[in-house]
């Protein structure tokens, strides 16, 4: 892909990669840069591989907004304290208890640090965004969005003296017997072999490898929407993991909200998600309805509707809502498409018209008269419908009705590679790497084995980025 | 739907903005949009003149060209600015200026220096026009003063009123019904915004210009344009004051009051403009209207030759080129205040009113919300 008008690539291309590095941090995100500039205030000599082009660099960092980090009291942009027990026992209940608890305690000590840490580094932090009071106390937003802070991480990275090198895969390692020899790069035509003292894998996961989902989800894979870049290949992890190295998380899982389905495959982010799902019905494309749509507040309910609609036929399902629920929820990038009855909806969705009329009266029907507030639990409901909507429950009578039609989009993967507390990697055997680091989504599902909390991933990649930077630079050291 | 392609862009742009929301922290558009849902024109318009241009949210932005959104909300905005100052011309006859500005700029400016200079020649002895003069009244000798205060009197009471038409159709575009730009609070908060440049800082990081990079330094070459245009503004008025209170003539001695502030207001007019321009050539062409360049260059030079006349007038006033100097600074300031209505300007006044909308806004909200509370 071409290089955008974004401002020049310094340093790129003028990288002297024959030369060997004490670090060598492979990825371009949050963890990888924490790590490069981690090393590099120790003293290292840094490289960093990057596999996207340099507008795209960043993985799954580009679309993120903020980090959710312990600290004891408010602050200018937080509204209150957040502890280190309230952090463990959200994590603990997003995760069911896939988590590595030792390690997971570790990281929310750490996470402590982190504000300042980052903040030290020039990313700037703001109050929660509109829309998102819930995070308000919890979570610090980076002004101006994830490549915001990404900008303000290779800056510091490039006055350090970090090297980046854009558009390089890795594609091949050399490791014996645990021990980080080389690494083959793949740079257009060219493929180079560059030498380190020590490596840190921070290249995230493997969601924007439609192949490998295949192996797990079967032909589903190809209707999936993938929310980040297309560079999120997992190719790093997969050779670690084919070189002994200790494999942690369910490699058959991701994170998959729905999606509006008009996205394109790749690199939607943000702001194709929709919010609206309690505000109406879900029908699939026999126009039944498959889910209690009011089963629990958004933040639980968004990432179990990308695994519905991934369950459903064809991973298509649509959101009907009418008139009355058009302004209450945030806007999204595509206009919901409108007709003035449910018939003239279902044609325009391409969807049966007698069954979509009958899901919408039945429903109305056995929907019973209450208070409604999509801010708590309230008492609008159905009675005797199957499934039935627990709560927000109000007829869908108002023309004009609108629908959403969503898809499955995946955020990221599970599947990742073992580490204890200084980042260093566990080989299947157990043994610690001798000279070899992870940080970041790679290594994720030590502490995330399940589920999802905002911004934890970027604490993830914080935390043990930063850590991975400083004992990579030590080993390197020995 | 919308009047131009620009305006049918911006629209797509701010939806596509209203659903990510990463820049609310930046300035003042993005907190203004989240107050919309629909965008029609006059509210892009005033979006356009709410934005300072700062360049952030480009580079911050992870939907930025070479991505398939194709979001650029600098350059469509600079580009609905531009288009704004047209269709809010007064007269509209006039509007067209606004097209080639910088050729139309730099003609009316020849026009102006060659027609002092004439004039001079042909209302006087040529011997006086190369001649020195010094001492009270030494311009006057080639001009006479009230000749020179009505003309420049009524070439700025002219712009006055045009300005204003073009101010009340852009306000009546973006107010709701019936509200006018009066809230003494809001009027405050806009004048502080407007004075201290508050939205020309990418959110506290700094602006870009050239690239991601944050050092970008337009904001203290802009504060010094402004504040340089306006101390030799003040030395002008203060200047009639004296002619007309004092009986005092111009020119004046070094330390007085008049030439001390003329002298700071033009070493600002210098310094500022000429660092606008250099900006302005390493400017970032992914986030410039390129179309409006003229525009924006033309208007820097004239401040920059209104400095560069009014210091060397200064510097050589008892010398036989002060007839000739004279002239050309008359000329280049006279040249600016006709254009005034139809140049880049306005730029600055539709910015302030855009922050008195945005100040009246916040105000309603905040109150709306302390209603919902109580």
């Amino acid at each position: 892909m071409a290089e955008g008008g974004n401002g020049s690539a310094a340093g790129d291309g003028l990288v002297d990669l024959t030369r060997k590095f004490d670090v060598l941090v492979v990825g371009g995100g949050n963890a990888a840069l924490c790590a490069a500039i981690s090393a590099r205030r120790s003293g290292a000599s840094v490289l960093v591989l990057e596999a996207a082009p340099r507008f795209y660099r960043g993985g799954n960092t580009r679309h993120t907004r903020n980090m959710r980090c312990a600290h004891d009291s408010a602050t200018e942009t937080l509204t209150g304290p957040y502890t280190e027990e309230e952090f463990w026992d959200d994590l603990l209940r997003v995760t069911g208890g896939h988590t590595d608890e030792d390690l997971a305690r570790f990281m929310i000590r750490q996470s402590k640090e982190m504000l300042p840490w980052i903040a030290a580094q020039g990313v700037r932090f703001q109050p929660s965004l509109g829309g998102t009071l819930s995070l308000g106390r919890t979570n610090s937003f980076f002004l101006g969005g994830g490549r915001a802070m990404l900008n303000a991480l290779y800056l510091t990275a490039e006055r350090l003296g970090v090297e980046v090198a854009y558009d390089s895969e890795v594609v091949e390692l050399g490791i014996d017997t645990g021990m980080f020899l080389s690494a083959t790069v793949s740079r257009g035509e060219e493929r180079v072999v560059v030498r380190a003292a020590t490596l840190v894998a921070a290249a995230g996961g493997f969601e924007a490898n439609i192949e490998w989902l295949k192996t797990y989800w079967g032909a589903a894979a190809d209707n999936f929407l993938i929310r980040g870049t297309p560079y999120n290949r997992g190719g790093l992890l997969k050779t670690l993991l084919d070189h002994g190295v200790g494999q942690v998380g369910d490699p058959t899982q991701c994170h998959a909200v729905a999606i509006d389905a008009r996205a394109p495959r790749f690199d939607g982010g943000i702001i194709t998600r929709l919010d609206c799902v309690v505000f109406g019905i879900v029908v699939n494309k026999h126009a039944q309805r498959f889910y209690d749509e009011g089963e629990d507040v958004w933040p639980k309910r968004y990432a179990i509707w990308g695994r519905l609609v991934a369950a459903q036929p064809d991973q298509i399902a649509y959101i009907v809502f009418d008139a009355s629920s058009l302004e209450l929820f945030m806007p999204s990038l595509y206009p919901p498409i409108e007709a003035t009855s449910i018939r003239g909806l279902a044609q325009k969705l391409g969807l049966d018209t007698g069954a979509l009329e009958r899901t919408v009266s039945d429903f109305n029907a056995a929907v019973r008269p209450g208070a409604f507030d999509h801010t708590v639990l309230d008492d609008c409901r159905t009675e005797g419908l199957s499934p039935p909507k627990s709560h927000w429950a109000r007829p869908i009578q108002a023309a004009p009705f609108y629908a959403y039609p969503v898809r499955p989009g995946i955020t990221f993967t599970y599947l990742g590679t073992r580490v204890n507390k200084e980042a260093r990697l566990l080989m299947a055997d157990g043994k610690p790497s001798s000279n070899m680091f992870a940080a970041g989504e790679i290594m994720a599902g030590n502490v995330l084995g399940r589920g999802y909390a905002a911004g934890i991933g970027m604490t993830i990649g914080s935390v043990f980025g930063r850590i991975a930077g400083r004992e990579a630079a030590a080993n390197a050291r020995n | 739907m919308h009047a131009t392609s620009a305006l049918a862009e911006a629209d797509r742009l701010m939806t596509v903005c209203n659903s990510c929301r990463y820049c609310e922290g930046l300035c003042a558009v993005f907190p203004a949009m989240e107050m919309r849902r629909a965008f029609p024109d006059g509210d892009l318009n005033y979006l356009a003149n709410l934005c300072h241009g700062c360049g952030a949210c480009y580079y911050d932005c992870q939907f930025s060209p070479p991505h398939e959104f194709n979001v650029n909300v600098p350059r469509v905005l600079a580009q609905v600015r531009a288009d704004s100052y047209r269709a809010y011309a007064w007269p509209p006859a006039f509007a067209g200026v606004f097209e080639r500005n910088g050729l139309a700029i730099a003609v009316i400016a020849a026009l102006c220096v060659a027609g002092f200079l004439l004039g001079f020649a042909a209302l006087n002895d040529p011997a006086a026009l190369l001649g020195v003069h010094t001492g009270p009244g030494a311009f006057y000798r080639l001009m006479p003063h009230k000749a020179m205060a009505a003309l420049f009197g009524a070439a700025f009471l002219y712009a006055l009123v045009a300005v204003s038409m073009s101010l009340r159709l852009f306000w009546r575009d973006t107010a709701r019904p019936g509200e006018a730009p009066t809230d003494a609070s809001a009027l405050w908060q806009a004048i502080k915004d407007a004075g201290r440049l508050r939205y020309l800082d990418g959110g506290g990081i700094g602006c870009m210009n050239d690239d991601e990079r944050p050092a970008d330094r337009r904001k203290l070459y802009h504060h010094l344009t402004f504040y340089g245009f306006l101390l030799c503004f003040a030395a002008t008025a203060v200047a009639t004051l004296y002619h007309f209170l004092l009986g005092r003539e111009a020119p004046y001695p070094w330390y007085d009051l008049p030439v001390v502030l003329g002298t700071l207001g033009g070493i600002g007019l210098v310094i500022g403009p000429a660092g606008l321009l250099a900006a302005k050539g390493r400017r970032d062409p992914a986030v410039e209207d390129e179309a409006r360049r003229g525009m924006d260059v033309a208007f820097i030079a004239m401040l920059l030759m209104a400095g560069i006349t009014g210091l060397a007038l200064l510097a050589w006033r008892e010398t036989p080129v002060m007839g000739p100097l004279l002239a050309l600074h008359l000329g280049v300031v006279f040249g600016f205040f006709i254009t005034m209505p139809y140049s880049k300007f306005v730029h600055g006044l539709y910015r302030f009113v855009a922050l008195i909308r945005y100040a009246t806004e916040r105000r309603m909200l905040q109150h709306g919300e302390e209603q919902a509370d109580a």
